[in-house]
């Protein structure tokens, strides 16, 4: 605020009215999780009456109780802790050795391998076949297939590739000169060099991991091996049409409204906990080769 | 200057072979070439196999399957036992009511996106650009970033709940108004507008990162000398930071264009249901409906192809009028 007094009264107002509109949007975004986070700590009637605005009306936790009490959720829960963890290790496995390679002037047919991978970002063969690939792999209705049918993205692949390609070629030299291979350049030059980057594409992993929904309803069968997200559709998306079990709440403590409200927010809570060293590393990660590409 | 010291008389050619010949060297051919390079380098190939072998079993080896778009698939006979049938899956598409309407639906919301989703980030870049506070910069921005990390199950059982006629936010409202209860997710008119909407709220604070790093590059003598010349705030905007993002903005809308088919179906899939399907059902839905789910997977999957091979051609050619027209390109 300090050259405030530089502008003139049109600035002045016109930084105002921004200020106020901005203002205005953080909390239109802002206000969706309040609403949610109050419906889940209301009594069931109070919520089926539509009398929670801002507030929790009724103040209760039985929702709470009723989502915890449900050992499928505990199971999704665990289940997607597995998938997300070992999931981002797979793509990181693939994804940083990958983009060394591909950063490598002496690759031989360099253009050709970036471009098998770029490909890729363009054109993909739908749903369908990448269905019946995976069901021909013997992949559907396993934990592995989950883990390891999605490690690779070519976005992910450029990005890093572009951000080892702006490392100074000094560094790799002075390792060669010691007689570093390969291998050591990578994990002892490029990799330490390579943290914030490596740390944006590992996080764009873990969220699109713990997001993911979509394929582990397709792919998985086997109620204990459901992630989250599919038990919380079961429960949002298929229970708001069945009017019958909506209706069997109706008197209880808690009503369908906030059982859902109370599982999203259980949800949610970890992507709130990470989300500030998220933070930090997505503004400069998006820098590094989200522009360029 | 020769080698073999025999005066200067040769081209640098013929100077060459001499000193070769003296050497007793004689030039590797193609294949030793090749060979040397892997015998160098081969830790490098050890490296980018893994990546080049995920990406021909997970995303080339279904491209090869995708040919049973063009035949009678069995799931016995598998891809390459199933007989050839021509265009035959094309034309019970193209004489489908629902496919057709799949595709105008699918045209319908990704231009209803582009619309008014498209410079909703922009907007959201040139804002934040303009506040001075950085304590409000930064924690307005923390918000607005936030609805892209959260899953689409999540904000679609916010949207259901929010927008339920009896205990939702959204109809608790319009009755302070005296409106009656809508029941909004089984209207078809109501379908886009909520898509659309809460893809906006979702997404345009994350996109606008991208144009608030544009921005950052803008040289400052830039705005200095705009001060100079008495500039407003707001003309700056216009004509400085405007101009300037204008490459990232193009960009920008390639990429968009060319995913524009891709409108997330994902969200579609939990918020549609048949009584909103005549506005709601896109192509993609379409597929998960006749494929994954009624197991028609050659017809689901030449209707995939018809939306993979749209949308290439749209990626190709808005890079290509982009190229011509303003020397900006993805490639």
């Amino acid at each position: 605020m300090t050259n405030m007094n530089l502008y003139s009264r049109g600035d002045r107002i016109f930084v105002i009215i921004n200020m106020i509109l901005i203002g205005l949007f953080a909390l239109s975004t802002l206000y969706p999780f309040i609403y949610i986070t109050s419906l889940s700590l209301s009594t069931g009637f109070e919520a089926r009456a539509g009398n929670v605005i801002l507030t929790p009306v009724g103040f209760t936790i039985e929702a709470y109780k009723q989502v915890l009490s449900e050992p499928l959720f505990w199971t999704s829960y665990a289940n997607t802790f597995i998938y997300t963890i070992f999931g981002t290790l797979m793509s990181l496995a693939f994804i940083i050795p990958g983009a060394y390679a591909l950063s490598r002037p002496q690759l031989f047919g360099r253009r050709f391998w970036n471009l098998t991978v770029a490909f890729t970002m363009w054109f993909n063969a739908g749903l369908i076949p990448f269905f019946l690939n995976m069901r021909d792999l013997g992949l559907l209705d396993s934990y592995f297939g989950i883990i390891i049918g999605f490690a690779v993205n070519g976005f992910n692949i450029i990005l890093l590739r572009n951000f080892f390609e702006g490392i100074p070629q000094s560094f790799e030299e002075a390792a060669r000169m010691d007689g570093a291979n390969e291998f050591q350049v990578l994990w002892k030059v490029y990799m330490p060099l390579s943290k914030p980057a490596i740390a944006t594409v590992a996080l764009f992993c873990i969220v699109s991991r713990w997001n993911g929904f979509f394929w582990a309803m397709v792919l998985l069968q086997d109620e204990d091996k459901i992630p989250l997200q599919v038990y919380l559709r079961q429960v949002i998306v298929e229970l708001s049409d069945d009017e019958e079990f909506a209706t069997s709440l109706l008197s209880a403590a808690y009503s369908f409204e906030t059982v859902s409200a109370a599982i999203i927010v259980c949800s949610i809570i970890p992507i709130l906990l990470i989300y500030p060293f998220m933070q930090k590393y997505f503004n400069k990660g998006l820098l590094l080769g989200g522009v360029k590409e | 200057m020769s080698i073999t010291g025999q005066g200067n008389t040769g081209s640098t050619e013929e100077l060459v072979i001499e000193a070769q010949e003296a050497l007793h060297y004689t030039p590797p051919g193609r294949m030793q070439r090749v060979g040397d390079h892997l015998r160098r380098e081969w830790q490098l190939y050890v490296l980018l196999l893994p990546t080049i072998l995920w990406l021909l079993i997970f995303l080339y080896k279904p491209m090869y399957g995708l040919q049973i778009a063009f035949k009678d698939y069995s799931v016995f006979r598998g891809v390459a036992g199933s007989p050839w049938v021509g265009l035959e899956h094309f034309q019970t598409l193209f004489s489908n009511d629902q496919f057709l309407r799949a595709v105008r639906n699918t045209i319908y919301i990704s231009m209803l996106s582009l619309i008014f989703g498209f410079p909703m980030p922009i907007i959201l870049a040139l804002m934040f650009n303009e506040v001075l506070n950085q304590f409000f910069k930064k924690s307005a921005q923390t918000i607005v970033y936030l609805p892209h990390f959260i899953s689409s199950v999540i904000i679609a059982g916010i949207v259901i709940t929010a927008f339920s006629p009896s205990a939702g936010i959204v109809n608790t409202a319009l009755g302070w108004f005296g409106i009656e209860p809508i029941y909004f997710l089984t209207k078809p008119e109501w379908f886009r507008p909520i898509f659309v909407g809460t893809g906006i709220w979702q997404e345009a604070g994350f996109q606008s990162i991208v144009y608030l790093a544009a921005i950052a590059g803008i040289s400052p003598t830039l705005y200095e000398s705009a001060v100079v010349d008495g500039a407003s705030r707001w003309q700056m905007m216009w004509k400085i930071t405007l101009p300037s993002i204008l490459p990232t903005i193009i960009i920008m809308l390639i990429i968009r264009i060319g995913n524009m088919l891709e409108v997330s179906f994902e969200m579609i899939i939990l918020l549609y249901q048949p009584a909103t399907y005549e506005t709601a059902d896109v192509v993609n839905t379409f597929i998960y409906r006749q494929g994954l789910q009624g197991g028609q997977y050659d017809l689901a999957a030449a209707a995939g192809l018809f939306n993979a091979v749209v949308a290439f051609v749209l990626v190709m050619t808005a890079n290509t009028i982009s190229k011509r027209y303003s020397r900006t390109s993805l490639w």
